[in-house]
């Protein structure tokens, strides 16, 4: 088409699409206006403007467990909440309860994702039924009602501490938490940390030594091990585990779960574990049948077919769902609400009720929450981006 | 007889690994079934399930009331038969209108009935599939705008729909609840108090209708372009190329997901119990807080599991129909 053909301009295709973007644009500015002056007009209306001054003031209630790192006397301390803390402080608190629970469970349910989703896969068919029950069973009902089944259910109804028994390795259920045993310091700290600084120096030395027959992982970890053993029998261990024991009205020693912990806990960690079960097992059986018939070929055992030929496969392809289920754990930990666990959601439900702030903490909430999602997904794609790049694709 | 005893020696005693599964396994089950089992045949108090089973269905809506209820669901379930004739029965396309118009004229009809009765006092499993429906309608049309808005070559509406995507599924479901249950009461007149439930159908269909077009948009960009240049070439619009070409194929090479989604949202209806709605969990709450329902956490609590588990299983099983009625992997 030359300069000087004239295209009617209701029918050019560019000043069209710049004219909707130009409506579009009008059209969400004004939502967006329109959304944010009736809410602002409201409240002010209502008594309650936004502000987000609150923050400094005196929060004036407790936070059942959970700590923060606090400037008192020119040093830092992490100590737990008081209720002379700022509301800021709270939400701290709330952040790092969220962060406790987030980073166990992820742990855990991870690590027990990966063995139920080899188990759907077993040659052994009871194995087999086992975990395909657990999987459809907990995937198909809801995580609150799993979390209220082990909080009210299981969890208040477990005897008290006059009629609890120890299990195995020390540790004690009852109706008022769980007491696990727990490492308390003992002796100085210095040469315990030098020996294990040494044993991770010599473990950077041998790296390379190691990498030129192509094992540099291998033999580093390994000089880690021998290095750290020798270094610490030489040094001593300064903590010893401490055992709860059964007293006459308490438990005494170890270390104290609350039962809401544990309840929010086990209800994210048993319902995570299903979907990454189900993801693993995608995830191998997506792995074609030629790769493993071409390993037995070879002579390759069943045990190093499967390390060496189907696994390195199948990790490329579930790390960004597995990733995408540690990020929809975390944000479930909100769920710790209805059991009472103080996780950054209910904490903004007290500070909620207390300052009349409502609307100005959900926002908080929200964007923390999405910081925080957004620092999961980089590392996801970060990660992935680096499996992708090693495998060479 | 002798075909179990090959697949049990194939599955269970193969070899010696194997032989140590199976008693590993085997004690495992034994450790866990047995309490609840000797429990659940023994000391379980199973009749609270027949004495709280109407609350349980409708929660505080007025007994005499209830007829409305039970109208509306018969309503719903001949439209559904309707539905599933027209699919078994290809040959009568008149079919297919008659059962599209029974369901306008069903949900109209079972809207006006039901409202009769002020929204406050919905509650049960009649407000889980309330809230399921509701908020699932509301989502899908506003996730085909936002799945086409993302994949449009305008950068503003790109970028807007990108937003309003990532910050939804950047945030935990509770907290947008809690910020609709909020921001409602604002934008309608005072002296109209929005009912709760209505507050948490917005939420949720704000909520779910990002997480479907996030599957509609794998499902547009899956479409071949060949697609696109096919209608254009036979001179269909813009319009109709979407309408009738692109999103058909798009949403039917989904369904999987869709299905998936939506029982996600059914299961997610539960976390109203935070803003206190009576849904079927809500409602089992009030009832455990009652004195003469006390210590029957177990009993209710695996009922409702039991609930759940069966309504998920009819909403995939009715997805696995689905996809083999449209041809899903065949066409």
């Amino acid at each position: 088409m030359t300069g000087t053909s004239r295209v009617p301009f209701w029918r050019d295709v560019k000043r069209l699409s710049a004219l909707a973007q130009v409506v579009v644009a009008l059209a969400a500015i004004g939502l967006v206006a329109f959304l944010v002056t009736t809410a602002f007009r409201q409240m002010v209306a209502r008594g309650i403007p936004f502000t987000l001054s609150f923050l400094g003031a005196e929060a004036g209630f407790t936070i059942s467990e959970g700590s923060l790192l606090a400037f008192e006397d020119g040093r830092l301390v992490w100590r737990v909440f008081q209720p002379l803390d700022t509301y800021l402080d709270a939400f701290v608190v709330g952040l790092v309860n969220t962060l406790r629970v987030a980073v166990i469970g992820i742990v855990i349910a991870t690590v027990m994702g990966v063995l139920i989703g080899v188990g759907r896969l077993s040659s052994n068919g009871l194995l087999r039924g086992m975990t395909f029950v657990y999987v459809e069973a907990v995937r198909n009902t809801p995580l609150l009602l799993q979390m209220f089944f082990w909080y009210f259910a299981v969890f208040l109804n477990l005897p008290g501490a006059r009629e609890a028994s120890a299990w195995y390795g020390g540790l004690i259920v009852t109706n008022q938490g769980a007491f696990i045993p727990w490492p308390t310091p003992v002796g100085a700290y210095g040469p315990f940390l030098l020996a294990l600084l040494a044993a991770v120096a010599l473990a950077g030395a041998a790296y390379p030594v190691g990498r030129r027959r192509a094992q540099g992982a291998r033999f580093a970890v390994s000089t880690f091990v021998v290095a750290a053993v020798a270094g610490v029998a030489i040094s001593g261990v300064p903590f010893a585990l401490s055992y709860p024991e059964l007293g006459r009205f308490r438990i005494t020693g170890g270390a104290t779960l609350s039962p809401e912990f544990v309840a929010v806990l086990l209800a994210l960690v048993i319902y995570t574990a299903a979907f990454i079960a189900e993801v693993i097992r995608g995830g191998i059986q997506s792995i074609p049948t030629g790769q493993a018939e071409a390993a037995k070929s070879l002579g390759l055992t069943e045990s190093q077919t499967m390390r060496l030929v189907i696994l390195p496969q199948a990790v490329r392809i579930v790390i960004p769902p597995i990733g995408n289920l540690h990020l929809s754990l975390m944000k479930n930990t909100s769920l710790a609400v209805a059991v009472g666990y103080p996780d950054l959601f209910n904490v903004y439900r007290t500070i909620g009720n207390q300052s009349g702030r409502s609307l100005e903490g959900v926002v908080i909430v929200m964007i923390v929450y999405l910081v925080l999602s957004l620092l999961i997904s980089g590392a996801i794609n970060a990660y992935n981006r680096r499996v992708l790049s090693s495998w060479g694709s | 007889m002798t075909r179990l005893v090959t697949w049990a020696r194939k599955n269970l005693v193969s070899g010696p690994l194997n032989t140590v599964i199976t008693v590993a396994t085997a004690a495992l089950i034994y450790l866990v079934m047995k309490p609840v089992l000797v429990w659940a045949f023994t000391t379980a108090r199973w009749d609270v399930i027949p004495r709280t089973a109407r609350i349980l269905a409708i929660g505080p809506y007025p007994p005499p009331q209830a007829w409305r209820v039970w109208l509306a669901l018969a309503l719903v379930l001949v439209c559904t038969a309707l539905t599933v004739a027209s699919f078994r029965l290809p040959a009568r396309p008149r079919l297919k209108l008659v059962a599209s118009l029974s369901w306008a004229v069903a949900l109209v009809s079972s809207a006006v009935l039901l409202l009769a009765v002020p929204m406050n006092l919905w509650g049960g499993l009649f407000l889980t599939i309330v809230l399921t429906v509701a908020s699932l309608a509301l989502a899908f049309p506003l996730s085909i705008a936002l799945a086409l808005g993302r994949t449009s070559k305008l950068p503003i509406v790109r970028i807007l729909s990108t937003f309003f995507v990532e910050l939804m599924r950047g945030v935990p479901l509770v907290s947008v609840l809690f910020l609709a249950w909020l921001m409602v009461p604002l934008f309608v007149p005072e002296n109209w108090r929005s009912p709760q439930a209505i507050r948490a159908i917005i939420g949720f269909a704000l909520f779910n209708a990002a997480y479907y077009s996030e599957y509609i948009r794998g499902g547009l960009q899956g479409v071949h372009k060949g697609q696109h240049e096919g209608a254009w070439s036979v001179g269909l619009s813009s319009f109709d190329t979407l309408t009738r070409i692109v999103l058909p194929q798009a949403i039917r090479s989904v369904i999987p997901g869709l299905v998936g989604q939506s029982i996600t949202a059914f299961k997610n209806t539960s976390l109203v119990v935070i803003i206190g709605l009576l849904d079927l969990l809500g409602i089992t709450q009030s009832i455990l807080a009652n004195p003469s329902f006390l210590g029957l956490e177990r009993e209710l609590y695996l009922f409702l599991m039991v609930i759940y588990f069966a309504f998920s299983s009819i909403m995939s099983y009715g997805g696995r129909r689905l996809e083999t009625s449209m041809g899903l992997g065949r066409r």
